[in-house]
């Protein structure tokens, strides 16, 4: 196994995909020349060429840099990319990716520091991937370059700089396959990206006190694993769903709707969430951190699940 | 109720009394990709009857309620899709708006399919999953008609890319309203195709009103063609009711894509007789407008050049229009006898199945249960069999040479 | 103004209908919102029921002495030229009895418009008992007789279903988490039996692992354990209050869980065994000697209430027809002696089981009271730790109790109530001379357990007590 970063370990998916495929072709804004505004695509221009790599002007209708802005490119993705295949009776397939930092950053304010991907998990058509490793980075990326349907591939950028192990033989990760992050039976904590490594760090001081909180990442949130939710949830009997998104119609929601409904009987405290505050993204530090979901908040709700104050 | 808009449309005149220079005989018409003969000459002619006398039915159709939705008939236009299209070849690619009928008949899809589509049947071309604006036959190159003003430029920019990317000297052929040179994706577009060299031709059809705005009120510069201008992108007029002219343009314009990789902009002025959409009454224009506008019907145009120039008779065209109508009277009979789709097909056609999706955890998906690894193709069915070949066109039968300008698989 | 009707008012948590004592206005008297109509008998107290409109007392449909259901019209206000007719033809129907008529109650679910809800089941039981039950003989010990509220407010008769004043707004629904139900089920523990600990008192998972047991049978929740046997002597001159619990009087109590658990299963025995008492007072001189020995031991911490158990247990393996159970068409005599011991917590009691005591030491039986009582107040008891008593003691000593008796705790057959040990005059020969004394009553079932029987068993037990130092041999 190497130790890679997860920018490292994107850039390897991309290199790797792209000589197994010749078809596969990058288009974005700064691939190229630039070598990727976050490094993603570093030294993929000169071995692949300008077609395959391909550095667009700020058309953003139809391509972008960050999730940010992928709201010009909503038409591209919610009206065509995910209802062609439909409206044309399945004449059409759009084996595309769009891949790029999404979610909070370091102070950047509103406009740059949001998730979306409630949004996108809420079109049919769509495949949502939310990756928290570099591990899971390469693996679920090579899938989403092969797989045929259209695929939302939201990365963090916070994350880009977080090692990890990768293996050095050649693997992928079914789209739609979840993860458990850390094994325990007192309370699971449902999370992605960048919450799963909050969660974590919850996990840590809830095992100081002697709680074993499990963290399930579910890695792709359509198609969902619920399976591996559930099964955690039948094992402690409570659940907390942590998400940068905003609480309000959040994917969250989603989670909490389908643990209530197939682990009813099992559940000893109502589903919590732990979410980002309903704000629009602050810029200050102070307000940009309570904005977030903390480590301590999730050891909040996993005490009110617990029943413990 | 308001005003109709004051017509001071620099071309608006042109179009009211087709003038000389516009007005070229169909002898002079010579392109690059080789004279029309008289057959095939008759054979376009007979294309846009069947998309008026289609486009006709539809409306009889919509009102009876048979056909649901949104529907926006072509008729008036017919002279710019089948003039576009009967310059292509067989591998090229097209992709256009809602106002779709017309291509897809032009590119040589079965008018039954279509209707059925239209109607809702499971025979429809789309598996009464598009409805009229959607008439998709990817085995025709037709990528369809899209729903969102704008929204297909896009798209055909990439299918300029994807040609260029495999290398081949294919095109592509993208139609679309006067109201979308307005949209941010129309520049986006434009741009990018001059850049990168695709070789797309972008084809405004300019009815003069965006829904029941007239261009005028949306555009500051009312040549619209003059737009490329920004983006070096080739450009021209041409009179859109001259189906001579309209391929003229397309030959030059389809040409240049294929040698040279270079996009156009091709404004083609025409007008729809009908409003908008069946909903729409058309209170923002006069009657006398449209009675004018009728004079230059593209059909009865080439109909009397090709009496004029080409020596049919009335009764030759009246036996074109009598199969034509024939032909629509057998595809109401397809769709009559069609079924509706099964209430299982609601979650097909979602996903594409696939070894890369953890298929355990996707099915409980019914659009991933349903998904399948093949695309699907519509329904091919034997070729409309004209009752009896039209008296003068003794060399080809029309209905084969509506394959051959369009379909090929 | 408009008409408004007198429904009879639902006066107690527990009341499904009322008599009506007396009208303290009468027919064309003029009534103002809040004025006392007339005095109502519940099944606990005679109330006062309130105007809730304002007008005249136009009609009075069931009159003093008569019956009705809760929620049943028995008058009518309104302004004096009202048309109350239609009113009355429509509900007067409704109404209860007069009181001469048999004054058989319309039965309940017929008559009353909403009986009451899902409850009604479970308060029907409890409703049973008797208002001062022989059950909370401890909070009889520790609190004042709850007042009967001295003047209730009126239920709102348009909604006399959902007005369930005693049980809170949730009409008594048993809250409890989807899992802590399932693990009921599957255990099968009633969960009206257990007490919540979660927000507004859901019940979790932990209150079901921890579910001290419903068989609160023994009626005294004696803190038999650390029974403080310190007070073998005469009261002293000056007692202190007992500790009373913070109730305000006039307040309406809610039932917990446990609370209606202790209803329903005492008023079942009570009502469905034939309880008699035998009493014997035991000489326990001999007793106090030997504890006083034991205390000076290293770890002796031996209670009175420990030799009784050993005591008992030793009895029971002489008399297995005290140890046994009614089993409708038999008796079951049972193969171990296992004793229940009431144990008094915060809101009822729990009834720990110390198994196999006839085989245990008295060392061995005092640690083990000591921490299953601990733990019962805890909270902490297993199921199995509560369950499958045999013979149960009780014992008030410690609130200087000289005699009382308790309700047997099914499925067993008897129960033993113990006072306390209390320095009395004794008569020896021709002195008087001070000796300690205690009394201990057997309730026993009469099904199983004859007079003779329960004597020759108390005799036993005292035997026993009197030469303890046979309790420490096996």
């Amino acid at each position: 196994m190497a130790q890679l970063t997860m920018r490292e370990a994107l850039n390897q998916a991309l290199k790797e995909e792209m000589t197994r495929d010749p078809n596969v072709f990058i288009l974005g804004e700064e691939v190229g020349a630039y070598q990727g505004a976050y490094k993603i695509t570093q030294g993929l221009l000169a071995q692949f060429g300008e077609w395959r790599v391909r550095d667009t002007p700020i058309a953003e209708e139809a391509m972008m840099m960050t999730f940010n802005f992928s709201l010009l490119a909503l038409d591209m993705i919610v009206n065509h990319a995910a209802k062609y295949r439909y409206m044309s009776g399945g004449q059409i397939r759009c084996p595309m990716v769009m891949r790029g930092p999404s979610g909070a950053a370091t102070q950047v304010a509103a406009q740059h520091s949001q998730g979306f991907e409630s949004w996108y998990a809420h079109i049919p058509g769509l495949v949502v991937v939310m990756p928290s490793t570099p591990k899971d980075a390469k693996g679920l990326l090579k899938s989403a370059i092969r797989d045929d349907n259209p695929v939302i591939f939201m990365e963090n950028e916070i994350l880009y700089n977080l090692k990890g192990e990768v293996p050095e033989e050649e693997f992928h990760i079914p789209l739609g396959l979840g993860d458990i992050k850390r094994a325990g039976k007192d309370v699971t904590l449902v999370a992605w990206s960048r919450s799963v490594i909050t969660s974590l760090a919850a996990a840590k001081t809830l095992a100081d006190e002697g709680v074993e909180a499990e963290v399930v990442d579910p890695r792709t949130l359509r198609p969902l694993d619920e399976d591996i939710i559930f099964e955690s949830v039948r094992k402690t009997g409570r659940c907390v769903v942590v998400e940068e998104g905003w609480r309000y119609a959040g994917f969250g929601s989603e989670i909490a709707d389908r643990v209530q409904r197939e682990c009813f009987d099992s559940l000893d405290a109502p589903v919590l969430r732990v979410t980002a505050a309903d704000v629009p993204m602050p810029y200050a530090k102070t307000l940009e951190k309570a904005y977030l979901p903390q480590p301590e908040r999730i050891v909040e709700a996993a005490h009110q699940v617990l029943y413990r104050s | 109720m308001r005003e109709p808009a004051p017509h001071n449309h620099p071309h608006g005149n042109a179009l009211t009394l087709p003038q000389a220079k516009r007005y070229k005989p169909l002898s002079d018409t010579r392109t690059e990709s080789g004279t029309m003969d008289r057959n095939q000459a008759l054979a376009l002619y007979r294309q846009m009857l069947l998309i008026r006398r289609f486009e006709e039915r539809c409306a009889q159709l919509y009102v009876e309620g048979k056909i649901g939705g949104f529907l926006h008939l072509y008729i008036g236009q017919e002279a710019v899709g089948v003039g576009a299209i009967s310059q292509t070849r067989a591998d090229d690619y097209l992709i256009a708006y809602y106002r779709d009928h017309g291509y897809a008949l032009a590119r040589g899809a079965d008018p039954r399919l279509l209707l059925a589509e239209l109607c809702g049947k499971f025979t429809g071309i789309s598996r009464g999953k598009g409805g009229s604006m959607h008439f998709y036959d990817i085995p025709a190159g037709n990528f369809g008609g899209d729903g969102i003003v704008g929204g297909h430029l896009p798209l055909a920019a990439g299918i300029g890319y994807g040609i260029r990317m495999r290398g081949t000297d294919q095109v592509c052929l993208c139609f679309f309203g006067d109201g979308a040179v307005n949209e941010g994706a129309f520049h986006e577009t434009l741009n990018v195709s001059a850049l990168w060299d695709l070789p797309v031709v972008y084809i405004i059809e300019n009815n003069r009103y965006g829904m029941g705005t007239s261009i005028d009120r949306a555009s500051s510069v009312k040549d619209l063609y003059q737009r490329a201008s920004a983006y070096g992108v080739p450009r021209r007029e041409v009179n859109g009711m001259d189906i001579v002219a309209v391929r003229s343009a397309l030959g030059e314009a389809i040409d240049r894509a294929r040698k040279e990789k270079r996009p156009t902009l091709i404004e083609a002025e025409t007008y729809r007789y009908r409003g908008h959409s069946m909903s729409d009454p058309g209170k923002y224009r006069t009657k006398e407008e449209v009675e004018s506008m009728m004079k230059s019907d593209p059909i009865l145009l080439f109909g009397r050049r090709l009496m004029e120039q080409e020596r049919f008779t009335q009764a030759d065209l009246d036996a074109i229009d009598k199969d034509v109508l024939a032909q629509m009277e057998d595809a109401v009979t397809f769709t009559e006898q069609s079924p509706d789709p099964p209430v299982e097909s609601l979650y097909e056609d979602v996903y594409v199945r696939s070894p890369y999706i953890h298929m355990k955890a996707a099915e409980k998906d019914p659009a991933w249960r349903a998904a399948i690894r093949e695309d699907r193709v519509p329904a091919s069915l034997p070729p409309w069999k004209p009752a009896a070949p039209p008296p003068a066109a003794p060399a080809a039968q029309p209905a084969e040479a509506t394959a051959s300008a369009g379909k090929a698989k | 103004m408009t008409v408004s009707k007198v429904v009879l008012a639902k006066l107690s948590p527990t009341m499904e209908e009322g008599t009506i004592v007396k009208w303290t206005k009468k027919e064309g008297d003029a009534v103002k919102q809040g004025d006392v109509l007339a005095e109502i008998e519940t099944d606990k107290a005679n109330m006062e029921m309130e105007a809730l409109g304002s007008g005249v007392l136009r009609k009075i449909l069931v009159p003093a002495g008569g019956k009705a259901p809760i929620g049943a019209l028995i008058g009518v206000i309104a302004e004096s030229n009202e048309d109350i007719e239609p009113l009355i033809a429509k509900e007067g129907a409704k109404a209860g009895s007069a009181p001469k008529p048999a004054a058989a109650a319309p039965a309940a679910g017929a008559s009353s418009p909403a009986p009451e809800p899902a409850k009604a089941a479970a308060e029907a039981t409890a409703k049973a008992a008797p208002a001062d039950q022989p059950a909370s003989v401890a909070s009889a010990a520790q609190t004042p007789p709850v007042p009967a509220a001295p003047r209730s407010v009126a239920t709102p008769p348009a909604a006399p279903a959902s007005a369930s004043a005693g049980t809170g707004g949730d009409g008594g629904r048993v809250k409890a988490s989807p899992l802590a139900r399932s693990m009921a089920a599957h255990q099968n523990i009633d969960l009206s039996s257990v007490a919540g600990s979660g927000p507004g008192g859901r019940i979790i998972k932990r209150d079901i692992e921890s579910w001290a047991g419903p068989r609160p049978g023994a009626d005294a929740p004696a803190r038999s354990a650390g029974a403080p046997a310190s007070r073998p002597s005469a009261a002293p001159a000056s007692r202190p209050a007992p500790p009373a619990p913070s109730i305000t009087p006039g307040q309406e109590l809610p039932l917990s869980n446990m609370r209606k658990t202790i209803a329903k299963r005492l008023s079942e025995s009570m009502f469905t065994s034939p309880h008699y008492y035998v009493t014997v007072e035991i000489d326990m001189d001999a007793a106090v000697d030997l504890r006083d020995q034991i205390q000076r031991l290293e770890e002796g911490k031996v209670s009175f209430n420990d030799l009784v158990v050993k005591a008992c247990a030793r009895a029971l393996t002489r008399f297995p027809l005290v140890n046994a159970s009614w089993g409708g068409d038999k008796i079951v005599t049972h193969a171990e002696v296992n004793v229940g011991i009431a144990v008094a917590i915060p809101d009822g009691l729990i009834t720990p089981v110390v198994r196999n005591a006839d085989r245990k030491s008295i060392l061995d039986i005092a640690h083990e009271v000591r921490d299953l009582a601990t733990r019962a107040r805890d909270k902490k008891l297993k199921p199995e730790e509560f369950t499958g008593s045999t013979f149960t003691i009780s014992n008030l000593g410690m609130f200087d109790v000289e005699e009382f008796t308790a309700i047997i705790n099914p499925p067993d057959s008897a129960i033993l109530a113990v006072g306390a040990v209390r320095k009395v005059p004794v008569v020896d020969g021709e002195t008087i001379r001070p000796g300690h004394r205690m009394k201990v009553t057997m309730s026993s079932d009469h099904r199983v357990i004859d007079g003779a029987l329960s004597a020759q068993f108390l005799a036993e037990v005292r035997r026993l007590l009197e030469a303890p130092v046979g309790l420490l041999l096996g």
